[in-house]
């Protein structure tokens, strides 16, 4: 049996979760999901739907909201009880959190951002390394398991099954387990509106946009085709954009359905973030620049002539 | 306060990543050496609490003798002092490593108030270090940290979350890692490079264990082959860029 760990917040499911149940039920064992803190019993139906038979419910007065150490204890005290061949979470900063805790409990290896996974005497995995830039064959030397998925080798696939059979336990946890958690949470820099995950359009600016007044027209056009604004890291160490825009290794990894790069080069950390994206358009004065390698279409010139015509012609169209 | 902060020594690799012939590693005969991004932040979190507060900043890193290079850069921008844990050049797995890390921690005659990581590496992506050192020293610990204020013998936390913003809190001792956006790093100045040159490594040897996640080897990710199809030069290029909007259904 493989056990995969469904992220979610107060309920809310993680949908990089999904992937990760679609992952395990292509490896030929019977797969069952666990939650942790009750508010996640009420994704019995989705979790079924993406293949769990069995939806495992860690209740407890003090898991509410995300408790990375007591996810790894009540992991650990399921793993005891139901011996699964693997276990299995979404390749995001929480799932791998919370995983690495489970390994660091049992003192066993943890494989993070799989892409690919053969159970066996050792397991073997295709992990992504340098933000999924290269990709490792690996041996996990262990009877159990625990690796994460990456998030961008599996496409969610429902299959059509009946809500799971919930099945509630109460972890013991010791004062440690809970000691670190949320005490207080609020809205952040985050505006409303689109954020840059969920986005469907990014209109992206990079060195070139040359300062912050160069991203007037990049706002303009992401407005006009209901996008999110994002940049590179060099924009934001500069202090021209807030940090919540980054895209990047070091700040959100994206992959909406247009990535609209414009005065970016395209530094590796940059092409992490964004590189699964549907269709990539880059706009740039170098024709040599990186960029032009992972894009799709490419536009030889000066965003600063570029943009502002696009912006004209994209108010015509829709006119 | 008495802080470590751990730190890696990383190629930097522009926008191509070339592979030894055995596929083992990077190769690295053309590149320059630094550290993870998230980790310039984790220093210079350590340098301004130590202004702040007084008291010592120590680095610890594992990896070969050339990652000197590394720590006496971060002794440049305020760390007291430095630990470099000495390995056979080869990479280690994240339980190798975390308890080579271990064992430097408790060597140390004084405990640390605080430890920091950077959230992750550059360069492996197995996002466990912190987390084993926590464990196995039994201390708290937050990671992704994206705001923090250390005040009445613990430490406050914000982490960014879809939703928003998270706050937690730990007690000191605790361990926390920090991401890019938490402060900007600062440069090295002449006098700090100067005085970097005078301050102290402590060289320890570490044996390497019996690997439990094996590297077999490395493979490039595959790009997209065909390349970019060329749409033209500066405006002239706009009506087919539109065009292209349509067909993909943006506009």
């Amino acid at each position: 049996m493989i056990l995969v760990l469904v992220d979610h917040d107060r309920g809310e499911l993680d949908q990089l979760s999904l992937r990760a149940l679609t992952a395990a039920s292509k490896l030929g064992h019977d797969v069952e999901a666990v939650v942790i803190g009750k508010d996640g019993a009420s994704l019995a139906g989705i979790v079924g739907e993406y293949g769990a038979k069995t939806l495992h419910v860690a209740a407890h007065a003090d898991l509410t909201d995300y408790t990375p150490r007591a996810s790894g204890a009540a992991l650990a005290e399921l793993v005891g009880k139901l011996k699964p061949a693997a276990v299995l979470s979404a390749g995001s900063p929480r799932g791998n959190e919370q995983l690495a805790h489970l390994a660091a409990v049992l003192d066993i290896p943890m494989a993070a951002e799989c892409s690919q996974i053969t159970l066996g005497t050792p397991h073997v995995v295709h992990r992504a390394r340098w933000a999924g830039n290269l990709i490792e064959e690996a041996e996990v030397r262990s009877e159990l398991l625990v690796a994460s998925i990456f998030a961008f080798s599996t496409e969610p696939e429902s299959k059509g099954g009946g809500a799971a059979a919930v099945v509630e336990f109460t972890p013991d946890l010791s004062a440690e387990d809970t000691l670190v958690k949320v005490i207080g949470r609020d809205a952040g820099e985050s505006k409303g509106g689109v954020t840059l995950t969920d986005a469907k359009v990014i209109v992206s600016g990079g060195r070139g946009t040359g300062g912050p007044e160069g991203f007037a027209v990049i706002e303009e056009l992401a407005g006009l085709l209901g996008g999110a604004v994002g940049c590179s890291r060099v924009v934001t160490s500069s202090g021209w954009r807030p940090h919540a825009e980054q895209v990047g290794q070091t700040g959100s990894k994206v992959a909406p359905d247009l990535y609209l790069a414009c005065g970016i080069s395209g530094a590796m950390q940059h092409i992490a973030g964004m590189k699964n994206s549907k269709t990539i358009i880059a706009i740039n004065t170098d024709p040599e620049a990186p960029i032009f390698k992972y894009a799709d279409y490419a536009i030889v010139g000066d965003l600063h002539q570029v943009l502002p015509a696009l912006v004209t012609a994209v108010k015509s169209a829709q006119a | 306060m008495n802080i470590l902060v751990c730190i890696k020594r990383v190629p930097l690799a522009g926008g191509t990543l070339i592979l030894t012939p055995d596929k083992q590693d990077i190769e690295t005969k053309f590149l320059g050496f630094g550290i993870s991004p998230h980790e310039e932040n984790a220093v210079e979190a350590g340098v301004q609490l130590i202004e702040q507060m007084g008291g010592e900043l120590t680095l610890l890193t594992l990896g070969p003798s050339d990652a000197e290079e590394q720590l006496r850069a971060s002794l440049a921008v305020g760390a007291s002092r430095a630990i470099l844990v000495e390995t056979d050049g080869q990479e280690w797995d994240p339980q190798g490593t975390a308890a080579a890390l271990v064992e430097a921690i408790k060597a140390e005659e004084r405990k640390f108030d605080l430890i920091i990581f950077g959230a992750e590496s550059a360069d492996s992506a197995g996002y466990q270090i912190h987390i084993r050192v926590a464990h196995a020293l039994g201390l708290p610990i937050v990671t992704n940290v994206k705001g923090m204020r250390v005040e009445g013998g613990k430490v406050s936390c914000d982490r960014v979350v879809p939703s928003g913003r998270e706050l937690y809190e730990a007690p000191l001792p605790s361990i926390i890692t920090v991401r890019d956006g938490l402060n900007i790093p600062r440069y090295p100045s002449v006098p700090g490079r100067m005085q970097a040159r005078k301050k102290p490594i402590d060289m320890k040897k570490a044996e390497a264990r019996v690997p439990q996640l094996v590297k077999l080897n490395l493979e490039v990710a595959p790009s997209k082959s065909t390349g970019a199809e060329i749409l033209g030069n500066g405006v002239e290029a706009v009506p087919a860029l539109v065009d292209v909007l349509k067909k993909i259904g943006t506009i």
